[in-house]
Parts: C-alpha cells; structure tokens; sequence
C-alpha cells in the first residue's frame, strides 16, 4: 500500500524554503548553479574488486556503488535464447536518518525499475550475446545499486554509477563440459561485456513554474514533483517517470524533455570519457 | 490468444490495428459508480476486456495513527491485480510491479484531492485489476477518480487516464496486452484536463523526440473523452436520484 509520506525524507527550515522558492523564480540556486547545471560528480569504477563491474559515484554530496555480477543460470521460457538482467536497489541506513534496515520500500523499487527499464527496452545491453547452452544457461546480469548517501537525485546518481560500472563490466571465463556443465573459472575473464547503447537518466524538478535540473536534497524537499527522463547516446528517449505528490502541464513536460535530451548527450560524454580514462589509466 | 511464439502483425495492410480499431480509437469504454454496498465510493471500469474495481473508504481515522498528517489526510493507495485477472496465475502477494504501480497511481490523484479539508485522517483508495488486457494502470486512474467522486470527496478535476504505444511503428491509442507485448514503446498517461496538469506520465520502451510529442498529443485527446465520459457517468447516477413533485 502506498501512503502520502507523512515524515519527509528531510526538512528544510522554513526560512530557507522561502529563499530558495524566490531565488529559482529569479533563476538562481541556492547552490549558484544554473537552473540547467548537474553538480560536479566523480566517477571510480573498479571500485568493488570481487564485482565483475562496478562504480562509486558522488554526484555533489549523494554517494552511490553499482556492482555488476555475471552468474549462470536458466533463461526465461519465452526467451530461450537470450541472458537475464535483474536491478535492484538499496537505500542503505548509512545514507540518511530516514532510512530504514529492510526490504526495499516503493522508493527503492521505483529506483530499481525506472533503471531497469531505461536499460531494457533500448537494449543497452546485448542479451543475445549472453547465451551459453541454448535455451538451457545464460548469463544473468546482476545490477545492484547501493545507495550510501543521500543529498539528493539518487535517480540519475544511480544512473551515472551503473553507466560507469557496465562500461567496465567483464564476461568471465567459463569452461562448458560435454554433459553442459558449466564451471566459471574464478577471476578469468573472456572479454567485454559491452554496450550497444549507452543510456543515462535526467531528473528535472519543478517548483512553480520553473523547471530545474539535478535536485539536491534542499530542493528536492520543496520541490512540487519531479519528472525523471532516460535519454539514450542516439538521442533517444528510453523512458520516462514522474514521480512525485505534483503535476506538470503539458507545455512543462515538453521543455522538460528538450532539457533531458540536451543535458543527456552532455552527461553520457562525461560518464564515458572518465570512465575510459580511468580505464587506460588503469591498464 | 496470447501465444509465445512468433510476433504478431499488429499493423495490417489496410493501416488497421491487429484489433480492428483505427489507430486513434479507444476500445469499448464502460464505466458505473456506486457498485458497491459497502465502500463510501466505488466504480467499475472496463477498457475492452480490462475490468476494474476502485473502492474509496474514507476519509476516516487512519487505521494506524502514526501515519496522520495534522494539516491534511494522507491518501493510501492499494493497486492489486486478483490472482485469476492474468493469463497464468498470479500470486496474490504483492509484486514489485504493484508496489510501483500503487506509488504511480496515489501521486496521480494526490494534485486533485482536495486533502487539506479532513486533516488528521485517511483516504484509502483500493483498486483490485479483476481481469487484464492492457492498460490497467491507466483504468485503475480513471475508476479510482470516479469512486472519490462517488464517494463525494472533494476534488480540483476529474483524472482520467490512458495509455499510447508504438506498434510496427505506429503511433496508436489504448494499447491492449498484445500490442503491449509485442509493441515498442508503452506510455501511460493520465491527466486532469481542465486544469491542463499530467498527473501520472511513464514510458516503458523507446520514442524518438517527435514520437513522444506525438504520443503525448494522442494520449491527451483520448484522455479528454474518456472524461466526457466520466462527467456522463457521475452525472447519470445523481440525475436518478430526483425529489418527487
């Protein structure tokens, strides 16, 4: 059951709401960012050594690891022929005073799902290339997303840490008995995973009339609603969610989506070229 | 109906959907308030072959009293889909799916609620999917907004509810589960017409730019029919109800 949250997630001083609502009306953050500008963030993949990809990402003070894992298992019966991908999310207690041990709640899993589809559907993700026994083993890839801290936009954090982890992620070695045992060779790897496109999400929230990109956690607790967009490096969109108590006119929504699309192209760039420097770096 | 194997055409020759209806047509649409004895509102919707149950309890003591809200009653959302409602059987438990889906759907109405009038209480909202075909998000919207009205809670509009998709390239209106299946791109939409405000919007698939617009523009114009038809609807049942002479 989904309930109108009654503690919100954080509590801006009144005074200070009423700042910011009549700063952003004159275009102006309280961080002095633009109303289009991400915060700075960096990226660190191979930060998890026992994943087979990973990253840690801080976008401003929001601190986010994705691991991905290959394990070996059974194909879905309508796609015989095709590995598995499964995302999940964590808010973990480390990340803020409201945050609970326990399964997931409708926040995570929302997490969980407009990640999962934004990589699905496109596929982002050659599952076809993952098959190792016909319809029999597959590769099922794990995204696991772990938040640790929250200041805010754990959307498009999560997003940028599981771009960066997938772009480093590597297929293991696998050796394939006559009977179609399949033994993964510990530590080996095979190759690339690859990407056949690279996704990535922009969260742009409203107030008032003003539509502002990369919400921290000050903004996000005044905020009206949010509307989270997946733009792929094609300039496509693979996704959308408003999430959030509020609504967007029609007119808001498309300049929500020309934002996206523009600050989309701008952030898979940044994502992969720090991501194959520290690549090179790395080698 | 639903077979695994190959990809239907769901695009024929003549330009018609798979279905029959022409790429901006809405099934067969029927709605009624008042269904049940119990609830303080209900109603019943069908989209085609997609029947739901909305029932609206409240607004009332919360049945925890740790959830109130001094300054507004807090909507509780429930979208379940009944173990029969799907080709194979679906486990009762809550799913990932209907955890989204009960989100999704309470911040559709959250803007048109009027909450700020019953401080302190609850507005429980249930809606049960009795059969699937498609577009269950988006009729579970349409008859949860009847069965707040039905139960007279004040509302800013009416939401009502639809969802678009890409099908063989197509954009089309009121995608059913095969066109979901087998489609492209899936977008609901749901929308408060008269106060111009999109109230629940998510796209599960892929839309160029211009895609999208399109999409966005077709899902609205079924949005404000299916709101006509609301209005009818809720008018009907009170036009019943006449003082005698």
């Amino acid at each position: 059951m989904s309930v109108t949250p009654s503690s919100p997630d954080y509590i801006l001083p009144k005074l200070k709401a009423e700042t910011l609502a009549s700063l952003v009306k004159k275009g102006v953050r309280l961080s002095g960012r633009a109303l289009d500008e991400f915060r700075d963030f960096s990226v660190k993949v191979g930060y998890i050594p026992n994943a087979d990809g990973s990253a840690f990402v801080k976008l401003g003070n929001t601190q986010v690891v994705a691991g991905v894992k290959l394990e070996v298992g059974t194909p879905y019966p309508d796609t015989p022929n095709e590995g598995t991908l499964v995302v999940s999310a964590e808010f973990v207690p480390t990340a803020s005073p409201v945050f609970e041990p326990g399964p997931p709640d409708e926040n995570a899993i929302e997490l969980a799902r407009v990640i999962d589809r934004s990589l699905r559907e496109i596929r982002a993700i050659d599952l076809s290339k993952l098959v190792l026994v016909p319809g029999k083993k597959v590769w099922v890839v794990w995204i696991d997303i772990y938040v640790l801290d929250h200041d805010g936009n754990l959307v498009d954090a999560s997003a940028i840490a599981v771009l960066a982890a997938l772009l480093t992620t590597k297929i293991p070695k696998v050796v394939v008995s006559p009977e179609g045992g399949i033994t993964v060779k510990k530590g080996e790897y095979e190759g690339e995973l690859g990407l056949s496109r690279r996704v990535i999400t922009v969260t742009i929230g409203k107030l008032g009339d003003v539509l502002l990109v990369d919400p921290d956690l000050e903004e996000e607790s005044v905020l009206d609603t949010k509307i989270v967009v997946a733009v792929s490096d094609d300039g496509r969109i693979s996704g959308i969610q408003k999430s959030g108590m509020g609504a967007l006119t029609y007119e808001e929504v498309l300049k929500a989506m020309d934002l996206a699309l523009r600050k989309g192209g701008e952030l898979i760039e940044l994502v992969s070229s720090a991501t194959l420097k520290q690549l090179k770096e790395g080698s | 109906m639903v077979s695994t194997s190959e990809r239907p055409r769901l695009i024929m020759e003549d330009g018609r959907r798979y279905n029959g209806r022409a790429y901006d047509e809405l099934r067969p649409i029927r709605m009624q308030v008042g269904v049940l004895n119990n609830a303080n509102g209900s109603a019943l919707v069908e989209y085609g072959r997609t029947k739901v149950l909305a029932a609206v309890y409240g607004p009332r003591e919360p049945q925890l009293k740790h959830v109130s809200i001094p300054y507004r009653a807090v909507l509780r959302c429930r979208y379940h889909m009944a173990p029969f409602s799907t080709h194979d059987r679906k486990s009762p438990a809550p799913s990932r799916r209907e955890v989204e889906l009960s989100k999704v759907i309470r911040e559709s109405l959250e803007p048109v609620v009027v909450s700020e009038m019953f401080p302190r209480t609850s507005i429980d909202i249930f809606i049960e999917v009795l059969n699937a075909d498609g577009g269950t998000r988006t009729a579970s919207v349409t008859a949860a907004s009847l069965a707040l009205a039905d139960a007279g809670i004040p509302m800013k509009d009416l939401v009502a509810g639809v969802a678009v998709g890409k099908v063989d390239g197509v954009i089309v209106l009121d995608i059913d589960e095969v066109e979901d299946m087998y489609g492209e791109a899936d977008m609901p939409v749901a929308a408060a017409p008269s106060l111009n405000l999109i109230t629940l919007l998510q796209l599960n698939g892929v839309l160029t730019p211009d895609e999208f617009k399109k999409s966005l523009d077709l899902a609205l114009s079924g949005i404000r029919r299916i709101h006509e038809g609301m209005k009818e609807t809720l008018r009907r049942r009170y036009l019943e109800v006449k003082v005698e002479e």
